[in-house]
């Protein structure tokens, strides 16, 4: 349906256009959106753990885990509020390099992240190994600001954004499929944004 | 019952049936969609525009209004000069217009009355939008729940729904109105001239019988961190407070 009197969109350049998906528009700002306060997490007081269901796997402190072997990764980014933000420089630890220093292959097909600030979101565990996500620690080459989700958040590149969640504390392998926090509040259980699944029931 | 897959809340046509501007720079849209939904204080829309060549623009707008308030639905948008989509509703868009939207979304940034209280809410400019949803909800839904509304605007002018709020706030009935003006002097004596800080919030508290079981921040992204730190300075477990940034 085209609206009466709008032309003046903002359109981006045409060399740009296939890497927007489709509703969203491009953003040189980096927004912030989270449920709740920033928590201040310090480095002292941080932990990351690997869990199948109820079971710890491995757990990491803050040395540890930034001993792990690190990677680098420029994306573009797509969030649920419509906008889209090309090549993020991030850098931290691949969701495979946590799994090898756990000397296990992922137990099961679903995964929960969770968070310091009780937030989770659940993500397929094939969209998180095979080089496809990380727990960032570096933005820019700096650590990452707290609203930005630092010490350290998931990067889930390719699903809208709020699957990367912020200050991640750990990832638990689940056998079901079982929705987190935004996805039980309307948000759409995988968040394709080729797909345009920001709402639960989208196809 | 039907298996159908269906999309919960689908792009619809919705006219555009009254205009009113509310402040200097915030004007009020009330919008008739096709086919009508009952959404929750809170809760938002998601407004899309479209050129003749196919470009979309698209945002998300706050409903000011009660669920009960009856047919249609009020969005409250502020003018961003140099923004694309607000330009166009101040502009542009009359009364008869269809607008494209769909709603209601949102989960987490919800009040209802059976929820109860007390409630505080903390607002700063067009993110009191959602915030006075709620306070409507109470007030239609005759609730006794006590809610004490922390908003921040810059100047008396741009205090968006201010007879209504001072309106409500004169019946001394369980709702508080505590304004604060960062760029002007205050004009009623309770009132402050400052930007939100924990004395603030303490005070605000002191309004309600017991401490809150829920805090709701709204505006944008600077003021919902700042505010929602002074609430945690004051005392409230930070579990407790729920936040909707407006972006930049
Ligand atoms: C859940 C939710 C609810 C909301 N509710 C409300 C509400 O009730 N009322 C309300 O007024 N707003 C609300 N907002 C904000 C609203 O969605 C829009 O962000 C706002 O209206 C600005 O949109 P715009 O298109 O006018 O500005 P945009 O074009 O998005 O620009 C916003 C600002 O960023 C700058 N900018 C961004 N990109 C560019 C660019 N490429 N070039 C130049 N400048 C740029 C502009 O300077 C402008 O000041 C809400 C947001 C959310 C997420």
């Amino acid at each position: 349906m085209v609206t009466r009197g709008f032309f003046s969109g903002r359109r981006p350049p045409s060399d740009t256009d296939a890497r927007i998906p489709p509703g969203q528009y491009l953003e040189q700002g980096f927004p912030v959106l989270s449920a709740g306060p920033t928590p201040r997490v310090r480095t002292e007081d941080w932990s990351f753990t690997l869990k199948h269901g109820p079971r710890p796997i491995k757990k990491w402190n803050w040395a540890e885990f930034n001993a792990l072997p690190q990677s680098k990764m420029t994306r573009d980014i797509h969030c649920v509020t419509a906008w889209t933000k090309f090549n993020t420089p991030w850098q931290g630890v691949l969701i495979d390099d946590i799994l090898a220093d756990a000397g296990i292959e992922p137990p099961s097909a679903f995964t929960l992240a969770h968070s310091f600030d009780g937030y989770s979101t659940n993500v397929p565990t094939k969209d998180l190994v095979t080089g496809k996500a990380m727990v960032a620690l570096l933005y820019e080459g700096k650590p990452i600001s707290p609203d930005h989700g630092g010490p350290a958040r998931l990067l889930v590149p390719h699903l809208y954004f709020w699957k990367s969640a912020k200050w991640v504390n750990g990832l638990q392998f689940t056998e079901r499929d079982e929705p987190g926090f935004w996805e039980l509040r309307g948000y759409h259980i995988y968040g394709d944004p080729w797909r345009e699944q920001r709402y639960s029931g989208d196809p | 019952m039907s298996a159908e897959p269906q999309l919960q809340s689908p792009w619809q046509a919705a006219t555009i049936t009254r205009i009113e501007k509310r402040t200097p720079r915030v004007t009020s849209f009330w919008f008739q969609p096709s086919r009508p939904f009952t959404h929750l204080a809170g809760q938002h829309v998601d407004v899309r525009l479209t050129a003749p060549d196919g470009y979309q623009a698209r945002r998300s707008y706050s409903i000011a209004s009660a669920p009960e308030a009856g047919a249609g639905i009020e969005l409250v948008i502020e003018r961003l000069d140099d923004g694309e989509v607000s330009p166009f509703f101040h502009d542009v868009a009359e009364v008869g217009d269809e607008i494209e939207l769909r709603g209601p979304l949102g989960g987490h940034f919800i009040w209802e009355a059976s929820d109860g209280g007390p409630i505080l809410l903390v607002g700063g400019g067009s993110g009191v939008v959602p915030l006075m949803a709620m306070v409507r909800h109470r007030t239609l839904q005759k609730s006794a729940a006590p809610i004490a509304l922390v908003f921040s605007a810059r100047v008396w002018d741009e205090v968006i729904f201010r007879d209504e709020l001072i309106g409500l706030d004169d019946r001394r009935d369980g709702f508080d109105l505590v304004l604060t003006l960062t760029r002007e002097q205050a004009r009623r004596p309770s009132d402050y001239s400052r930007r939100v800080d924990a004395r603030m919030m303490m005070q605000a508290m002191e309004r309600l019988s017991k401490a809150p079981r829920l805090a709701f921040v709204c505006g944008s992204n600077a003021f919902v961190s700042a505010a929602a730190e002074a609430l945690i300075e004051a005392g409230v477990p930070a579990g407790l407070i729920r936040t909707e940034r407006y972006g930049v």
